[in-house]
């Protein structure tokens, strides 16, 4: 009965508004789930340090504009690089090392590599908020049709579809691409039917920090408080929609972050009382899914060897 | 009349399109050596992770008698719960507890017939202590039996490779098992080692009156030790038979021994 | 058995001197030293527990921030004192029906420690299905759960503003006695045939269940155990500091004891002692870094706050790369090796140098 009232409650025009929100929201988690899905397709591990790898994207985005001046469409291009190359050196630095150590290792590493990034962010640029400077136009709020939204909310979700696209084309049809599908199907084979395994797990943390560094420029722009942990929160909720969609699948981490996404907003506009739970939804569905459909909504059905 | 101690019927498994056991019957009756025989991907060790409970079966049932004489249903069960009915087996790729020593490899089997509840165990109470001590005597006993008593304080994984397939062969008998499930018992060893692992397979069978239910490609150990024999085929049963009949099967032969005897 | 013997005597013998240390640290030493040596054994409780999942039954779990918050709570809640209540719960009345129950300390951590095993039972049921890094995320989502739910239910816990007026417990003889019961409890479990199958299932899964050991109940057992020594020091934690707040549970406040149980080493009770000790002395000692410092009058430039949590973050990634088995490994350091080096003390180099590989 409680949801009825709630929905008839709701003016159209409100509901619009948290629709946006909520797709906004959406294609954001979408876009860092799918670094996760990457990843750990192709090394079966979690990249905690991922959801830092956001957070430094905001940091790197932020002082590019306003300590060094460049201008923000210049900035978002080097913030993206720059980005990729962090992805990489962790790779290099806290994964590499323990490709042949037992799982638990690995996962103790990348947890280590995630609170370094945070405690070096912490120490560099003070546990303090800092104000993601205004984009011109992209953070202005606009009226459309009686609902006013923030501009950049109108291009989230385009930009969050054309990276998609890019990006499954790269994984579809190119060289690149047939060889990253190989390694995340069989490594050992990938490696001795001679694919440069190293090169191509460079390649994925690049691209899965790219699309982290992008993903972060507009959350940075949405929600301009920049700290230090901004990304435990998000990263952890699109490791989840990773989960949800079907570890290893791309398109699955997109529709798992839009569920997240649109979920989280739904449930908080229909249920104010429930607001402070807000964050524990992730965690609800995560539960839910692995109970259910362990594989998740497109992953494919794996059974252990004995 | 002689009690039959496991049964499978119509045991059926599929892994998507993948049929890999197709309406498998087989019949065991007790202090038998049974082989299930047949090439690579044949859908043996299937069969076995069907009746040890790794596996549900897609169809079918299996039924066991315990050691009171009732049969049951254990289709669906928890290979936990199997192997406290008495059912123990050993693994194609030897699955040790690497780490752990020789002797706690064998004492852990044990566990399973504890009584006593783990605050007891904790607090080290009467009836724990008693259960200990007699399961400490019990693993002594069947380490010296097997040779393996002045190795217990090694490292599992430190054994050499055919002494690792006997200490899994006598961790599964601490189990108190009436029926031993042995996948490749003889895989990777020599003619000389699998000669004495015939010996081996029948002194356990005799000493712990057990019922043996082997999957093995070493075709001299087969036909020497078993009663019956089972072939599997792409999962469906060609022949069944004494090691005779087996050896004269025509499609035997054409499906298995004749192309790759050594597989 | 007379071994046996010798080795329990040998610790209790063990255990009244370090009372009588505690004793005199409590009766001689200042307070800031007796807090940090506090704060150590509390941490070496948690690490033990953590030890329990992670490194004995081989289940990767994040939840002890968690399930300490639990612990905490349940002192917080019951051991101020009544007429403080008021003061506390300023902005939102305490729920009528607790207002007036009070527990003494002890109590309270025990309730804290079983609360905390029974949510852990509750979650374990769903979880421990999971293996590695999905246990791990699930955990971690469940320990922030409970810190959520906590900062929610504003009428018994004070929501986000904490509760304070926790009678302080900067007891160093109390705390011992704590630390060493959980100690004895927890070995005793882990030597006994319940230690065993946890062991068992962390080798290997599939033979540990073949073996006729439930996954299920021993899983569940190890994660319950492991929640209610976590409860236990969450409590303790609680009164050490005087006051509880959502904002002290963090989950990174986990990876704490991560690094204890990595560096003491996976798998080994007396290692987790020492890695308890070894993490909470050296992140007392490396607030030196977040100090500004001169040398010879010249201003060092980098150090300043942060400096620290960046050095120790830097410490855990290289005991991870190059040290993976920390200091123990799974071994435990036991009277005969204690005894065996007082009697020949070179022998053990000598022994190190021809293993060494």
């Amino acid at each position: 009965m409680e949801i009825f009232q709630a929905i008839t409650n709701m003016t159209a025009v409100a509901f619009a508004q948290h629709l946006v929100n909520g797709i906004s929201l959406g294609s954001l988690y979408a876009l860092i789930a799918i670094g996760y899905t990457m990843v750990y397709g192709i090394l079966l591990m979690i990249n905690f340090a991922h959801a830092d790898i956001v957070m430094m994207a905001c940091y790197f985005a932020l002082f590019g504009i306003t300590a060094f001046h460049i201008p923000w469409y210049l900035t978002f291009i080097l913030t993206i690089l720059a980005t990729a190359l962090l992805g990489v050196t962790i790779e290099r630095t806290a994964y590499r090392p323990l490709r042949d150590a037992p799982k638990n290792s690995v996962l103790i590493s990348a947890i280590g590599a995630s609170f370094l990034l945070e405690n070096v962010a912490t120490y560099v640029f003070t546990g303090r908020p800092l104000h993601f400077p205004d984009i011109p136009f992209l953070s202005t709020m606009i009226s459309v049709g009686g609902v006013q939204i923030q501009a950049i909310c109108l291009f989230i979700p385009i930009v969050t579809v054309i990276c998609l696209l890019v990006l499954l084309h790269i994984v579809n049809h190119t060289k690149t691409g047939m060889a990253m599908r190989a390694v995340s199907k069989d490594y050992e084979i990938a490696r001795v039917m001679g694919v440069n395994i190293d090169n191509i797990i460079s390649i994925t943390f690049a691209i899965g920090s790219s699309l982290a560094a992008i993903g972060a420029i507009m959350w940075g722009i949405r929600y301009p408080g920049i700290t230090p942990y901004l990304g435990v929160m998000p990263g952890l909720k699109c490791f989840i929609a990773a989960v949800i969609g079907g570890i290893g699948n791309i398109k699955g981490a997109v529709i798992g972050g839009f569920i997240l996404g649109l979920g989280e907003i739904l449930i908080v506009a229909f249920f104010p009382q429930f607001s402070g739970y807000r964050d524990a939804f992730a965690f609800l569905m995560l539960i839910w899914i692995l109970f259910y459909k362990p594989t998740g909504l497109l992953g494919e059905k794996t059974t252990e060897k004995v | 009349m002689i009690k039959t101690i496991l049964r499978t019927e119509h045991v059926t498994m599929q892994f998507g399109g993948v049929i890999a056991v197709n309406d498998l019957n087989i019949v065991v009756k007790e202090h038998e050596i049974i082989a299930l025989i047949g090439p690579n991907g044949a859908g043996k060790t299937t069969a076995f992770n069907d009746v040890t409970g790794v596996y549900t079966p897609t169809k079918g049932k299996v039924f066991y008698t315990k050691k009171d004489g009732t049969e049951v249903d254990i289709t669906g069960k928890k290979p936990s719960e199997i192997a406290k009915m008495g059912i123990a087996r050993t693994f194609q790729n030897i699955r040790l507890f690497k780490d752990l020593t020789v002797y706690e490899n064998v004492l852990i089997a044990k566990h399973l017939h504890l009584k006593s509840n783990f605050l007891s165990a904790t607090f080290r109470l009467p009836g724990y202590k008693k259960e200990e001590e007699a399961m400490r005597a019990d693993v002594e006993k069947l380490l010296k039996e097997v040779n393996l008593w002045d190795v217990r304080n090694e490292k599992a994984s430190s054994l050499p490779y055919g002494k690792q397939r006997y200490l899994e062969i006598v961790r599964a008998l601490a189990t108190d098992p009436q029926l031993l499930l042995l996948d490749e018992p003889a895989a990777g060893m020599n003619p000389k080692e699998t000669e004495e692992l015939t010996d081996f397979i029948r002194k356990i069978r005799d000493q712990f009156s057990l019922t043996i239910f082997m999957i093995e490609h070493h075709m001299d150990l087969v036909m020497e030790i078993s009663d019956r024999i089972y072939v599997l085929d792409f999962g469906t049963t060609i022949a069944t038979g004494n090691p005779s009949a087996i050896q004269n099967n025509e499609r035997v032969i054409k499906a298995y021994l004749g192309e790759d005897e050594d597989a | 058995m007379n071994q046996n013997k010798r080795n329990i005597m040998l610790t209790l013998a063990a255990l009244v001197v370090l009372f009588g240390a505690a004793c005199f640290v409590q009766a001689e030493i200042d307070s800031y030293i007796r807090r940090i040596i506090n704060l150590c054994m509390i941490y070496a409780i948690i690490g033990l527990s953590m030890n329990i999942t992670n490194g004995f039954a081989g289940q990767f779990s994040l939840g002890q921030a968690g399930f300490m918050a639990i612990g905490a709570y349940m002192v917080g809640i019951f051991t101020v004192p009544v007429n403080l209540r008021g003061d506390v719960f300023y902005a939102t009345p305490m729920n009528p029906l607790l207002v007036n129950i009070y527990f003494p300390l002890w109590l309270a951590l025990i309730l804290g420690g079983l609360l905390a095993a029974v949510v852990a039972g509750l979650i374990g049921t769903p979880v421990l299905r999971l293996r590695g890094d999905y246990l791990a995320i699930a955990t971690l989502g469940f320990s922030e759960i409970i810190r959520i739910v906590i900062t929610n239910a504003a009428s018994v816990t004070n929501g986000a503003l904490g509760i304070k007026n926790i009678p302080p417990l900067n007891d160093v003889r109390y705390i011992f006695l704590v630390t060493a019961i959980s100690y004895i409890v927890i070995s005793l479990l882990l030597n006994s045939s319940y230690g065993r199958a946890f062991k068992a299932i962390r080798e290997d899964e599939i033979a540990a269940e073949a073996m006729g050991i439930s996954l299920f109940y021993h899983k569940n057992l190890a994660f319950m155990v492991s929640a209610f020594f976590a409860g236990i020091g969450g409590g303790l934690y609680g009164a050490l500091l005087g006051t509880v707040d959502p904002k002290n549970f963090l989950f990174t406040l986990t990876y704490n004891f991560l690094l204890i149980i990595v560096l003491g080493g996976m798998g080994s009770v007396t290692g987790s002692m020492f890695g308890a000790v070894l993490v909470t002395g050296g992140l007392e000692y490396l607030r030196l870094f977040d100090e500004p410092m001169e040398i010879m009058g010249v201003a060092i430039p980098l150090f300043r706050p942060g400096l620290r949590m960046v050095v120790f973050s830097i410490l855990l990634m290289i005991c991870v790369l190059f040290w993976r088995h920390g200091i123990m490994g799974t071994n435990e350091l036991t009277w005969e090796k204690i005894l065996h080096f007082v009697r020949h003390p070179l022998d053990g180099f000598r022994k190190k140098g021809v293993q060494g590989k």
